[in-house]
């Protein structure tokens, strides 16, 4: 066997992460505020419109779950790889500007949307992270020197700050009811209410999700410098186009179906690291599905806690995440 | 209600007390069962109103001419848009509401940055805040008096109370449909969908029409619904209340159609969803009997045909 030591030490981890992503999504629908029975969910014996608990079962609950484990795998995922990216531990998914990007489609569609053709939340805010990152990316590749990671990160942080400003002014143009939806937007929200958000995101994910999978190798030799790597026969600029496109793919999807929840991308790559170590190709599978599993157990939080009314899962990940944040910023020094 | 009139925020706190006690006096002055002129305030003549409803109370009770502004949301009795625009609820035209020399403002409770300036300006204010059906026609009286229509806002608020009576007299007791009432949602999804919760004028309204709120046992003016929670309250009826030029008949007919993904929801299945665009509903004014009457129809379309 030439499965390297490393990794033989994680196993046990990574399927450990898997089973609680599993079990977490066939668990959630069973769990909520009304009680649905096991067996009526699935008997044939009710016609479809009459069977309130397939109903909640299927319509409301089990897309939530899996929209949840999607967004909760995407948010760590492109944490981990911005991380090894821009060598930064407090990188997140959002530094570079994608959920900006995003939450200015989604403000767009959420004031003007209502005048003109349907336009989509999701679509809106998609298109809003590809100009984002289509942005950040000409700066960064603006300069002749080539790709830069240190322009990569002042460029996003920028263009973070003026979709802000540009988020307050058209938010300025809302109504009342635009601006109260914009804002739950922004909290995060994993109601979808129907397979189609999550289909529509599903080929991006999957993409993204290809490339990651290329990446560990690189990524963990970029972690030694750029120049180390390249000397390990890394193509050096080549893997980093492909992290930035990569992980701002599955931002951009995972914003599209639930909005910018915050901090995943932060707690659950730092909390894997503790178990596995560094190495990328541990890292990314475990934070994947424990990312997964942790924002389907928040999002039984937000919509049990003071039901009928929904906790906003964005805060629940917030309260947990932010501390989380400062004790890790403190424990770095 | 309101403070009648609040002094400068200079900070002082016998001032401010002085203040809170001639607030308090006004107040007690302005309960409908005293029904007396106030002593203090004169009757004004250059009113500027930033709230649709009490604009629309002023016209009702022929108090229209001394209204000199209005609010950019303002847009009934037709007549208001000939007025001057003196901005929303969240950005109120400060230099523009001074250069029309008011001698009233109608404002909303929560402007608290001009309800300061107007106060420093030492400008007379009336001040207001969305509550339930019942305060409809106590604002109504209170404006009248501090306006110095009494009589001619006594007799409105009497036939207010008379038309809503009506309504409640031919339901009866007839079974009272189990009714959401959604304000908000994302177009073409159930996604953010925002009802109305136990308390509020809304609420109240379906009430007076005949129906029985899901969310009756919510204290809140509003909530979010989650597509579990609209299954698991299982509404007999819809009521969606939008309004706005983009409510076309095409395109109602269009989202009626969203609600098909919950099936086991009764509105869903009978069909009666259904989506009410007047202006009115959303404006607890003088038309709230108007606004009533429409929900009653859609809820007993067999006794108000």
């Amino acid at each position: 066997m030439d499965v390297p030591h490393p990794l033989r030490r994680a196993s046990p981890v990574i399927a450990f992460c898997f089973l609680a992503m599993v079990t977490a999504v066939l668990g959630a629908p069973f769990v909520g505020t009304t009680s649905i029975s096991f067996v009526k969910v699935f008997s044939n014996a009710i016609a479809s419109p009459d069977n309130l608990d397939r109903q909640i079962f299927l319509i409301a609950r089990l897309p939530r779950a899996v929209a949840a484990a999607l967004v909760g795998g995407c948010l760590s995922a492109a944490g981990v790889v911005f991380q090894g990216l821009l060598r930064n531990p407090l990188a997140t998914p959002y530094t570079l500007g994608v959920s900006a990007g995003a939450a200015l489609g989604a403000m767009v569609a959420i004031t003007f949307g209502a005048a003109t053709p349907v336009v989509g939340v999701a679509s809106a805010s998609l298109a809003g992270a590809a100009l984002a990152v289509g942005v950040v990316y000409a700066l960064a590749s603006a300069r002749r020197s080539g790709f830069s990671t240190t322009v990569l990160l002042l460029a996003g942080v920028t263009l973070n700050a003026f979709f802000s400003a540009l988020i307050l002014f058209v938010q300025y143009l809302s109504n009342f009811a635009q601006v109260y939806r914009a804002m739950r937007w922004l909290m995060g929200d994993l109601d979808v209410g129907s397979y189609s958000p999550i289909v529509a995101a599903l080929p991006f994910i999957a993409v993204a999700f290809v490339a990651f999978a290329w990446l560990a190798r690189p990524l963990n030799l970029l972690s030694l410098g750029a120049e180390a790597a390249e000397s390990r026969g890394v193509d050096v600029e080549r893997a980093q186009r492909l992290a930035f496109f990569s992980a701002s793919l599955a931002t951009g999807a995972a914003v599209s179906i639930g909005g910018p929840i915050g901090f995943i991308g932060i707690i659950v790559p730092h909390l894997v690291r503790l178990l596995v170590g560094a190495d990328h190709r541990a890292v990314l599978p475990a934070s994947t599905f424990l990312g997964a599993a942790f924002l389907v157990i928040c999002d039984i939080i937000a919509r049990t806690a003071i039901a009928p009314m929904e906790l906003p899962v964005g805060v629940i990940t917030a309260l947990i995440g932010g501390p989380f944040f400062l004790w890790l910023l403190v424990r770095r020094r | 209600m309101g403070f009648g009139q609040r002094a400068a925020g200079g900070g002082r706190e016998l001032r401010l007390i002085v203040a809170l006690l001639l607030a308090s006096a006004l107040m007690v002055g302005q309960t409908p069962s005293a029904a007396r002129r106030p002593q203090s305030a004169a009757i004004p003549h250059r009113i500027i109103s930033l709230i649709p409803s009490v604009t629309e109370m002023l016209f009702a009770i022929g108090a229209g001419d001394a209204v000199i502004g209005v609010s950019t949301f303002d847009h009934y009795p037709p007549s208001v848009e000939t007025r001057t625009k003196v901005g929303g609820l969240l950005d109120p035209d400060f230099e523009r509401i001074l250069s029309l020399r008011p001698d009233l403002v109608i404002v909303y409770g929560t402007q608290s940055g001009l309800i300061e300036r107007l106060g420093r300006a030492q400008i007379p204010m009336f001040n207001y805040e969305h509550a339930g059906l019942a305060d409809v026609t106590q604002t109504l009286r209170q404006v009248g008096i501090r306006v110095g229509l009494a009589d001619a806002a006594n007799r409105l608020a009497l036939d207010i109370e008379k038309r809503l009576r009506d309504i409640r007299t031919r339901i009866g007791d007839r079974p009272k449909p189990r009714t959401m009432i959604v304000f908000e949602r994302e177009t073409g999804t159930l996604r953010g969908m925002f009802a109305s919760g136990g308390v509020g004028f809304l609420h109240d309204m379906l009430d007076t029409a005949g129906g029985a709120d899901v969310f009756a046992d919510v204290r809140r003016q509003s909530l979010q619904v989650t597509s579990e929670v609209a299954l698991a309250r299982a509404p007999e009826v819809i009521l969606e209340i939008r309004s706005g030029p983009e409510w076309t008949p095409a395109r109602i007919a269009r989202e009626r159609t969203v609600w098909g993904a919950l099936g086991s929801v009764p509105a869903v299945r009978t069909g009666r969803i259904y989506l009410l665009t007047d202006e009115a509903m959303s404006i607890p004014g003088p038309r709230v009997p108007d606004a009533v009457q429409q929900m009653a129809r859609v809820l007993h379309p067999d006794v108000f045909k």
